[in-house]
């Protein structure tokens, strides 16, 4: 008997967790430094369609975003659910888009002027119609550059459903 | 009295501060996404007389308010099922079935008469209603793009079969702001032979309102 009684008093020492704070702040390093500051506040749904033949967009050169999406649901009571432009911070009209490509273009260095690309964040339900009307908008100003941007994934699956 | 050591301050929380900290970068993070579909939209001009383009040559895809995709090509016209466009782009692209000048050197398809002449003068041409779902768009872009890259990563490998990589893998390379500026005088040479052998002539026509 007296023989199992010793080895239970010795007992499991404790785990150190002094490294523990080391290791939380690696990770937390990690995140600080991968994390992209958002360039704007969305407000509308910004779900994007996926594709696979994608390319990288050029960050070295300007690039100009509109969204177009439905607006989120703390707005939906004030704009309705019809999908909406969204230029910067603001939601905007199909005439706004002149005006923004020209603000954005007087803020390049002029080298820079002819690589500016326009990306277009579009939620994958918004219908055609309003894209083909930004488009028509940037053929107007010029702006001939575009990108859709695209998650990667399957674009006949995601077409589906 | 002077002996009496600093108290040692308890690091016991400094985890919890560390996890709260990155709890809350975790959940502000969004991953950005910085890559998509690069296109060019035609520049505005005043309607000239459109230049006569036989009817073989162009592949013509029509997206409906239901997202059913219309495909008029080489004489016949059906609907056609996403999955299956690629395929039929690529052959229509590869079908070669020019003859005299108009002869096509690298396609390797049917030789269909009624199909396009060769790489040159073959054109997609996509329409879409005003209805049509921003995703179904962007897949039937996708798969015309998939189709041109197909033939251009054939092509590529069968002129350069040294560089052991095909178009797209090029592309991306040459992209790439890592890569040596030597290299990439190389790469950019080799990539516009191939855009110049297969060039991507795309025509979008003006959305329909109804």
């Amino acid at each position: 008997m007296s023989k199992f009684k010793k080895k239970k008093d010795g007992g499991l020492p404790p785990i150190s967790t002094a490294s523990l704070p080391d290791i939380v702040f690696m990770l937390l390093f990690f995140f600080m430094v991968a994390t992209v500051i958002k360039e704007d506040n969305l407000l509308i749904e910004n779900k994007l369609p996926s594709a696979d033949q994608i390319e990288k967009l050029d960050k070295k050169n300007p690039v100009s975003y509109i969204y177009i999406g439905k607006p989120s649901a703390n707005y939906v009571d004030k704009y309705g659910s019809e999908a909406r432009i969204q230029l910067n911070d603001k939601y905007a009209a199909v005439d706004d888009i002149a005006p923004f490509i020209a603000a954005e273009r007087a803020a390049l260095r002029e080298e820079l002027l002819p690589k500016l690309t326009i990306a277009l964040k579009v939620d994958s339900e918004a219908n055609m119609g309003l894209v083909s009307d930004v488009k028509q908008e940037l053929r107007k100003v010029n702006a001939l550059k575009i990108n859709y941007t695209t998650r990667k994934g399957d674009a006949v699956a995601g077409a589906q459903n | 009295m002077a002996k009496r050591s600093a108290p040692e301050v308890n690091a016991g929380s400094m985890a919890d501060i560390a996890f709260l900290l990155l709890i809350f970068f975790l959940v502000t993070t969004d991953i950005a996404t910085d890559s998509g579909l690069n296109r060019k939209l035609p520049p505005m001009i005043e309607e000239t007389d459109p230049p006569k383009i036989k009817e073989r040559n162009i592949f013509q895809i029509n997206v409906n308010r239901n997202n059913q995709i219309f495909l008029k090509s080489g004489g016949e016209e059906k609907i056609i099922g996403l999955k299956d466009l690629r395929a039929t782009a690529v052959k229509f692209l590869d079908n070669g079935g020019g003859i005299g000048k108009d002869a096509c050197d690298g396609c390797q398809g049917a030789r269909n008469p009624e199909s396009s002449d060769n790489f040159d003068k073959a054109i997609i041409s996509l329409s879409n209603d005003r209805l049509t779902k921003y995703k179904t768009y962007i897949a039937v872009q996708n798969e015309i793009i998939a189709a041109y890259n197909t033939l251009r990563d054939r092509e590529f490998i069968k002129r350069y079969p040294g560089m052991g990589m095909s178009y797209v893998e090029a592309n991306e390379r040459y992209l790439d702001p890592q890569t040596p500026p030597s290299e990439q005088e190389n790469l950019k040479d080799k990539l516009e032979a191939i855009k110049i052998l297969i060039p991507q002539k795309f025509s979008e026509a003006e959305t329909k309102s109804n």
